[in-house]
């Protein structure tokens, strides 16, 4: 359970993150938590309530309200993902996400780079304001100032991983050896974007119009903690139709769970044009600015504040 | 069967036919990547520890372990042999499969014996048991060597450290999870 302190706290880290949003003219917009679809990804399994589900990104309402005619919109939702409990993850847990349209996800990199460096002269000022003795920079010992690096995945597999690329995606360990080899070692100086992911490790970014065995796609590192998932829309109707029926499938033969085709975002899709959209864990970044170690000391209440 | 999801600190599951426990435990999942199940494991038979990443839909045999209450009998050479007070029955351990137990066992002592597949594989003896000083040296007083503790030996032949008023003869309770020494016991 969060202290007095860190409640404020905590509620000054909100204000700070919408002030940044507000100030570059994006639209803030809240989105049903309980829908009767769910986006069909094999790796993450959704909470099922009366019949419904709770969401496990607002990701398909967002990309609806785009193509309704909005341009520039963010929200910060609480979001659901059954069986992720870990000193990283929470099955409840609060995700920031933001789209605009008309760019790419380069726009996104730069938005990460704009909206940390902000919150952390935020942070900063706030903990002046209010004398904390015990304040922590946001990210101590991380230069958000100097320029921050990115990084492809085949260059970060070469770089780290004890077999290529290439290699590990036939042997099915692109994950596993992810989080053993590669993660820990990804922005300890700088910010890192590890970007250019494999094609089918994204089931609705945007292949790169120049090379489409990449995806783009990019995650952001701090201190070896994935922070932040952004990528340029996939906006093609059939593609995105054929890669959710693939899922589809998956899902039934690993898991024996139907899932139903969100046939409305499939139509919406055909309005969008460009589009980039991002969800950074809100938690994670909370945790990061309380100096802890455990995602669960950043929550109003964890779970076993309640056993 | 077990799956990956239900793996934490503490659960005792069967790999190749061995009791293995979990003793350290970290769920990791990429971004949109599968779920990862981190695991150092203990061999319960052997000790031997094994470090391995499973996935969601990995299953394991839950461990089957039984645990009876015994008493030490004695030893014989290499042999711990345990009796079950309630129908008389006998059972011997190898000093391997004792380990540190030695250093507090006396006869009579109850201990909880682990069984897997009807074998008897550990015991577990009580936190805090009391033993007899069989060897100390005396308490020189007005020792300004600064030393706050001495070495002395216990009736199994286990030797720890001890505040200097310890004599001979004394009893002392050591918590058997660290070896250490707890208190002088009057009785």
């Amino acid at each position: 359970m969060l202290s007095l302190e860190g409640l404020h706290k905590r509620a000054a880290f909100f204000r700070y993150i919408r002030s940044f949003f507000h100030s570059l003219e994006f639209l803030e917009v809240d989105t049903p938590l309980r829908q009767p679809v769910y986006i069909p990804e094999s790796n993450i399994v959704p909470i099922s309530c009366e019949g419904q589900y709770l969401q496990s990104s607002p990701e398909l309402s967002m990309k609806r309200l785009l193509a309704s005619g909005c341009n520039r919109i963010f929200q910060l939702s609480h979001c659901f993902r059954k069986g992720e409990l870990g000193r990283l993850h929470l099955e409840e847990f609060q995700l920031l996400e933001w789209y605009r349209t008309g760019c790419d996800y380069n726009q996104l990199m730069t938005d990460c780079e704009a909206f940390l460096r902000f919150l952390q002269e935020a942070m900063r000022n706030y903990a002046t304001s209010c004398g904390d003795l015990n304040f922590t920079e946001l990210f101590p010992g991380v230069d958000l100032s100097a320029q921050w690096q990115r990084l492809t995945v085949a260059d970060a597999f070469a770089q780290y991983s004890p077999i290529p690329l290439a290699r590990a995606l036939e042997a099915g360990s692109f994950d596993a050896i992810l989080t053993e080899y590669v993660e820990p070692c990804l922005g300890i100086e700088v910010p890192v974007f590890l970007y250019a992911y494999p094609h089918q490790l994204a089931s609705l970014a945007r292949k790169s119009p120049s090379n489409p065995t990449i995806a783009e796609r990019f995650e952001l590192y701090i201190k070896g903690i994935e922070l932040a998932n952004g990528f340029s829309e996939l906006t093609d109707e059939h593609e995105q139709r054929h890669r959710f029926q693939k899922e589809i499938a998956a899902i039934h033969a690993n898991y024996g769970r139907e899932v139903v085709m969100p046939e409305r975002f499939l139509q919406d899709l055909r309005n969008l044009e460009a589009a980039a959209g991002i969800a950074l864990g809100v938690d994670r970044l909370f945790m990061l600015a309380l100096n802890c170690k455990n995602i669960t000391s950043s929550v109003t209440f964890a779970p076993e504040d309640f056993l | 069967m077990l799956s990956a999801s239900d793996l934490r600190k503490g659960l005792k599951v069967q790999i190749d036919g061995n009791p293995y426990i979990v003793t350290d435990f970290e769920f990791s999942k990429p971004g949109k990547g599968q779920a990862l199940y981190r695991c150092k494991m203990r061999n319960m038979i052997s000790g031997n520890q094994l470090v391995k990443t499973y996935r969601s839909n990995d299953k394991f045999e839950k461990a089957e372990l039984d645990e009876r209450k015994m008493q030490f009998l004695y030893s014989q050479g290499e042999e711990y042999h345990f009796m079950d007070t309630d129908n008389y029955e006998q059972l011997s351990l190898t000093k391997e499969q004792m380990a540190d137990n030695i250093n507090f066992l006396i006869e009579n002592m109850d201990v909880e014996v682990l069984f897997f597949d009807g074998k008897p594989i550990d015991i577990t003896i009580p936190t805090f048991v009391n033993l007899e000083v069989t060897r100390a040296d005396p308490w020189a007083k007005g020792d300004t060597s600064g030393n706050d503790t001495k070495p002395v030996t216990v009736q199994t032949g286990y030797e720890l450290q001890v505040p200097p008023f310890v004599e001979e003869g004394d009893k002392i309770q050591i918590d058997t999870r660290t070896g250490q020494y707890v208190t002088r016991v009057k009785e």
